[in-house]
């Protein structure tokens, strides 16, 4: 059983998941060492397990769900401003609502 | 691991339909068969005020085939005891062969035309009436013994999150693989969120044409999205955590569980065995109408058109839908959404992601709810009178003889 606030579901993981809302300038243990977040993390959300370079297929499950479109330090927010799908694009909120 | 399901109890009483098939309730369909129909029938159902008078129908007045035999599923589902029909009269639906249909199966069923009945508060009147005579009918249907192995249950994701792939989706896949391994048929769908799964799902058909037949489907799914413009993905989704296309399939994948895929049916196809089964919902040809399902409830209707008795609800972000004719189970997989809608959530996944639970443990206690429900339990959805229904335009082509190995086999 994982402790702490980030999980990691599968050895070959490159990203953890959020399971307890985590703060900025919070100390969290990644594969034994010691790291202090850069980004407010929320539940559900995702970190880098080690350091990013765009390009980068990124695993969790232990598959790949996508790759990285800019480089993303350890312990970095990986979302939708660092990384992107191989397959179909994503959207917001903000695809509509501009005629006004 | 298989959750054993021996010590619970996997029987129940059930309504034993004239056609043979096996209902957990006993619901009557007031169904109009165009929007211009659509306000009198819910005047109807609203006079009625019964938890057991649902309101369904089609709102389109230009003839689908696709949308008819829906009706005629949904119709005759064996959740359903009676039908009233409400009709504008000009449009397009074929209400005469969907009467015939109706009486046929051996269920009561009456047809009411405004344009003939004198307007709308006459056929307001008349239908409930009608109604009252046909719950009566109803009512008198014998009941009997039901098994597990008997049932049809169909799952769903909405308003995924981070959350959904690692605790509730799971737990669904858990308890798939215990009702499915008691004989019940287990139906997964939504092949847009199955996109970047492809080629592992199709190592789990029971034979390598049936595992051509499910990546097929896939690909024909990402193709559709991808014209649509979007993919299967809504901002709530981004909200959660969850990044990509890939990543949400990935989660959504999970609810199948580990069992072998038995079979790809298209909507009203009644699964053929116990088991897994894919429900293919993207449609087929170049895209006509619009989104494949435009928002969840559409995808629940189809598979209750497959005969689905009750349907498993994930959600991360919270969605609150239930549905006509089948009773909707929500299993909830965030911690923080599980708190703030408890009232809405009949399961409790995200303890999961705390550490307070095991996927073992909350999927033992979705399949012991699964048999509650089939029993008579309402679900909290059921019980809040949430009645979702949308049905809208496709088109689909009969799936080949490869989708369907163990059709007209012995039992899996």
């Amino acid at each position: 059983m994982n402790t702490g606030p980030f999980l990691l579901l599968h050895p070959d993981d490159n990203v953890l998941v959020c399971r307890q809302h985590a703060f900025r300038g919070q100390s969290i243990t990644l594969d034994g060492d010691i790291v202090v977040l850069t980004d407010e993390i929320t539940v559900g959300h995702k970190i880098a397990r080690r350091n990013l370079k765009t390009g980068d297929k990124i695993i969790k499950y232990g598959a790949p769900i996508g790759s990285m479109k800019t480089d993303a330090a350890r312990a970095a927010h990986v979302h939708m401003h660092n990384m992107q799908s191989d397959y179909i694009k994503s959207h917001t909120r903000e695809v509509t609502g501009h005629g006004h | 691991m298989v959750i054993k399901i021996g010590d619970m109890n996997t029987s129940f009483q059930a309504w034993l339909r004239p056609d043979g098939r096996k209902g957990i309730r006993n619901v009557i369909c007031v169904a109009y068969l165009v929007e211009c129909a659509h306000h009198v029938a819910r005047k109807i159902v609203n006079t009625c005020d019964d938890g057991e008078v649902h309101l369904i129908g089609f709102p389109g007045c230009y003839p689908n085939e696709y949308a008819y035999q829906m009706m005629e599923s949904l119709c005759t589902h064996p959740n359903v005891g009676g039908v009233v029909l409400v009709s504008l009269g000009c449009e397009s639906f074929n209400r005469e062969a969907l009467k015939r249909h109706i009486e046929a199966s051996g269920r009561p069923v009456e047809t009411y035309v405004i344009q003939n009945e004198g307007g709308t508060l006459e056929t307001i009147r008349k239908g409930v009436e009608a109604v009252r005579r046909i719950q009566a009918i109803a009512r008198q249907t014998p009941r009997g013994d039901m098994d597990v192995s008997e049932l049809i249950i169909g799952t769903i994701c909405g308003g995924s999150d981070g959350t959904s792939g690692i605790t509730a989706n799971p737990a669904v896949g858990r308890a798939f693989d215990a009702l499915g391994a008691a004989g019940a048929a287990c139906i997964f769908e939504e092949t847009g969120e199955l996109v970047g799964c492809e080629t592992i799902m199709a190592s789990r058909a029971i034979t390598p044409e049936l595992g051509a037949e499910l990546e097929a489907a896939v690909i024909k799914a990402e193709a559709y999205y991808t014209i649509m413009g979007y993919g299967s993905f809504a901002p709530g989704n981004a909200e959660g955590g969850l990044t990509t296309q890939e990543e949400k399939s990935m989660g959504a994948y999970s609810k199948s569980g580990s069992a072998p895929i038995c079979g790809v049916i298209k909507p009203g196809d009644i699964p053929p065995s116990g088991g897994l089964y894919l429900l293919d919902v993207v449609p087929d040809g170049e895209p006509r109408f619009g989104f494949p399902n435009i928002s969840d409830n559409a995808e629940i209707v189809e598979m209750i058109a497959c005969g689905a008795h009750l349907t498993l609800f994930t959600t991360g972000r919270g969605s609150v839908v239930g549905s006509a004719i089948s009773p909707v189970i929500k299993v909830c997989a965030n911690p923080e959404t599980y708190r703030k809608l408890a009232g809405d959530m009949d399961i409790d996944a995200g303890r999961i992601m705390e550490g307070r639970a095991t996927l073992d443990e909350v999927g033992a206690e979705i399949t012991g709810l699964v048999l509650r429900v089939a029993a008579g339990e309402q679900s909290l959805s059921e019980q809040m009178g949430h009645q979702e229904f949308i049905l809208t335009y496709k088109a689909f082509d009969p799936v080949g003889p490869a989708c369907l190995p163990l059709r007209g086999k012995p039992a899996f």
